[in-house]
């Protein structure tokens, strides 16, 4: 059936509200592709040919692993950032400099899941300079450099499994937060080895904070603060009053560690859990951590030798709430939490319980006074738990059915996306009001208001980023693209303006002004700068030498050749390493590199960058070797040749290019 | 810095380059590979501009001066070798020796930091793009190393 129209006109009275209640059942959830778009929709969103989009858009690539960047309003995709998982068009993960990004305690991880992407801050706003985003399922945490749009820092977060409520940041984006979704037995392995029955006693939660160092963006686990054990799911740091403290949403305080589905549904209500910050980066200065086992990586990207530096680091800082009062406060939250957000004036938090009827709202406040009074209701498992009533500043009843995740504009209004009835909900903050609503198609996860979570939101527009896409696009065999809505919210009414198609899971997702980030854009990479240990800055300077049996070719490209791009002496055996080092000082004219039975892949080399293909030999014979990235009028003619002559020949190594000054 | 050189950075801060965009569209930096590529030249200018190039009096030449072609040859081995030799013969673009008898110092300063307009106005220009077929690369020089470069073609 169709949705009512009566919900896209007209603020909604209480009268309303309830047939608008009626209607949110998950019967009456859109099932056509019939929706109201009116007839300037198409002009909102046109961005003509030449011509910019106003915002960049990062989304998460979900079981992609890879973060994705839309102009918006358009929609238009700019590009696929490879973090957490091998990429094909880059060589990244395949390019020997770049396997060490993607190190882990568990040996090379070339995949992961990536859920949040969240910019960098500067006082509370976000600056244009980094964007992180978590891995969930070998727990990692990455930053993506916004002046090359390539992944900079990775670190593992130990002690840790499905990082999901991370990477949250702080208003200066001093921490990024990482907090572990499972509980699991931590310690040394007799520690670890332990019946799952016994859930209660031996599995243990944490929440990471990581420091990024504001010049080199290399990341690094400051402290890990021990919970109980409970499942994390997302976070968001305080602003302005609240600075200072972070806020986690949890759910299974049940404690279960089977059918979760139904045995952590047990209780009414879960809790969103208080961290003071501040305090716990005193202790830690002040030595009053420990060290605990924690071995993890730490990788990052140094833009001068155009190579991955890994650290092997083998504990981590832990803070124990135990032993530091005041550090981790409970407040009881309806039910089974998913978002965990904090509104522009960092006066309010609002939890969503996903099986809860409403949403509600915490005052920042009434938990400082309510903590000063110890104004609680108990503990949970030591850790003090507020009064709920206390701490409330008050809940937007039936709202709609699975609330799940709640950003702001600057005016005053929260927009919360309803998983179960498909749509999402406007309602003013201070009021607890709803004011608005929209149907999403379908099954809205994440919603985003550029600068949503910020303390200074852009507003304009929100997207909604779904889980299914059903009928709104041309069928692809079972496996549908996923989708985003993009919604005007400069009126008093939500307007849909346009949807999308998405790569991997479009789960959560931050948004920017262009203008923020275009003047940091890198052109090309200086190649008086190029400090790899196998550059050639220059065709002079290529070379092919033998270190037993590795075969180093020092190769250079340019339009439209190779140097060398004839290379014999080469044997059955031999690991041949091609460093190719592209001369082009002009943006946007990489060069690819491909050889015939690579095993690994391609590479794709930027302006005055080297990276190196790794390339075995299996057959004896004369092996072409050619440009993938078409670079000019001749880029067909851009090829050579390597000859592979058997372990026991005598054939001499050489590598030429043969000009025609030499030859003529 | 040698008395040339300085009059060429005078030269540059005096002269305001600006974007020459085919279809006085106003995104500069927009195209395929290999298309103007202006965002140097086009800080100092409106969309839809024409390039200001250098002219005769903006390049002075005296005595070969050793020290600049030096230089010069630098820059040669990193950013041209891989597409002009030393030689008379065309490797990529075309070879070197004896060049400066055959174009005016102005138009050999203008291919190497104003490429993508010379190619775009300048008859001499397209007739050579003509024969090699591949655009000549903008590599980003300085109007210092440019002026290098003109001084070390002239020891060829």
């Amino acid at each position: 059936m169709k949705r009512p129209l009566m919900l896209t006109t007209g603020t909604l009275t209480l009268a309303g509200l309830a047939f608008v209640l009626v209607n949110s059942l998950p019967g009456c959830r859109p099932t056509t592709t019939q929706t109201v778009v009116t007839g300037d929709a198409a002009a909102k969103v046109y961005v003509k040919p030449g011509t910019h989009d106003e915002f960049y858009n990062f989304v998460s690539g979900g079981f992609s692993g890879q973060l994705a960047v839309y102009g918006l309003p358009s929609g238009r995709l700019l590009r696929e950032v490879p973090v957490f998982s091998v990429d094909p068009e880059s060589g990244y993960g395949y390019s020997e400099e770049t396997k060490g990004m993607l190190m882990t305690s568990s040996g090379f991880i070339p995949w992961d899941d990536s859920h949040h992407p969240e910019l960098s801050q500067t006082d509370g706003v976000p600056d244009g300079k980094w964007c992180f985003i978590n891995g969930n399922n070998t727990p990692r945490i990455a930053l993506v450099d916004l002046g090359t749009f390539r992944t900079k820092s990775i670190i593992e977060i130990p002690n840790s499994a499905g990082n999901h409520s991370s990477p949250f940041t702080t208003g200066n984006s001093e921490y990024v937060v990482a907090g572990t979704r499972f509980s699991v037995p931590m310690g040394d392995d007799a520690a670890r080895d332990v019946s799952i029955s016994t859930y209660k006693e031996n599995f243990k939660g944490n929440v990471s904070f990581i420091h990024p160092d504001p010049g080199t963006g290399r990341m690094s686990i400051a402290f890990q603060i021990a919970t109980p054990g409970v499942n994390f799911d997302l976070s968001h740091a305080g602003k302005g009053p609240s600075e200072g403290w972070f806020f986690f949403s949890c759910y299974n305080t049940e404690q279960a560690y089977s059918l979760l589905e139904v045995n952590a549904s047990q209780r009414d209500k879960d809790f969103i859990m208080a961290v003071n910050w501040k305090l716990a980066e005193q202790l830690a200065k002040d030595g009053k951590g420990t060290r605990v086992p924690g071995k993890h990586y730490s990788n990052w990207w140094n833009e001068e030798t155009h190579s991955a530096e890994t650290t092997v680091h083998e504990d981590v800082l832990q803070l124990d709430p135990k032993d530091h009062p005041g550090l981790l406060y409970f407040m009881p939250c309806p039910k089974s939490p998913h978002g965990c957000d904090v509104d522009p004036t960092g006066k309010y938090i609002v939890g969503s319980g996903k099986l809860a009827a409403l949403i509600p709202v915490f005052s920042f406040e009434k938990i400082q006074k309510a903590i000063a009074a110890n104004d609680v209701e108990g503990d949970f498992a030591g850790i003090p738990v507020l009064k709920y009533e206390s701490v409330l500043h008050g809940e937007v009843k039936k709202p709609g059915l699975g609330p799940l995740h709640t950003e702001f504009d600057a005016n005053g209004n929260a927009y919360t996306s309803f998983f179960v009835s498909s749509e999402i909900v406007k309602w003013n903050v201070e009021k607890l009001e709803v004011v608005d609503r929209v149907p999403t198609y379908y099954s809205i996860g994440h919603l985003m208001v550029p600068g949503g979570d910020s303390k200074k939101p852009w507003g304009k527009y929100v997207v909604a980023y779904n889980k299914i896409t059903k009928d709104r696009y041309l069928p692809t065999g079972p496996e549908l693209t996923q989708s985003a809505q993009l919604y005007s919210i400069d009126g008093d009414k939500m307007e849909l303006l346009l949807d999308f198609p998405t790569t991997g899971e479009p789960h959560y997702a931050q948004a920017i002004p262009a203008d923020l980030v275009k003047p940091r854009e890198v052109k090309f990479f200086k190649i008086e700068e190029n400090k790899h240990p196998f550059v050639a800055k220059g065709e002079k300077e290529t070379k092919v030498e033998r270190r037993g049996k590795e075969v180093h070719v020092w190769m250079t490209t340019i339009r439209s050749h190779f140097a060398p791009d004839n290379i014999e002496g080469v044997k059955l055996g031999d690991e041949v390493y091609f460093h190719v080092t592209n001369l082009e000082q002009d943006w946007d004219v990489p060069h690819g590199f491909a050889i015939k039975g690579a095993a690994n892949a391609e590479l794709l080399v930027m302006p005055g960058e080297t990276q190196t293909l790794k390339w075995i030999p299996t057959r004896v014979g004369v092996w072409p070797m050619y440009c993938t990235d078409f670079c000019s009028a001749l880029h067909q003619e851009m090829q050579g040749y390597v000859r592979v002559s058997p372990a026991n020949s005598t054939v001499p190594l050489k590598g030429e290019t043969v000009s025609v000054d030499a030859g003529v | 810095m040698s008395t040339s050189t300085k009059k060429i950075a005078i030269a540059v801060m005096v002269l305001s380059l600006t974007a020459a965009c085919g279809g006085g569209n106003d995104a500069p930096s927009a195209g395929p590979p290999g298309a103007p590529t202006l965002e140097k030249e086009s800080a100092g200018g409106g969309a839809g501009s024409k390039a200001k190039l250098l002219t005769e009096a903006d390049v002075t030449l005296g005595d070969i001066d050793a020290g600049m072609a030096e230089q010069g040859k630098t820059t040669y081995d990193v950013k041209c070798q891989a597409c002009h030799s030393m030689g008379e013969n065309r490797v990529v673009g075309p070879g070197w020796k004896g060049i400066t008898t055959r174009r005016k110092p102005e138009w050999i300063m203008n291919m190497i930091v104003n490429t993508d307009a010379m190619l775009a106005e300048d008859p001499e220009a397209q007739r050579q793009l003509e024969e090699c077929l591949v655009r000549m690369p903008n590599q980003n020089l300085s109007m210092e190393e440019a002026r290098q470069v003109l001084e070390f073609m002239r020891t060829l």
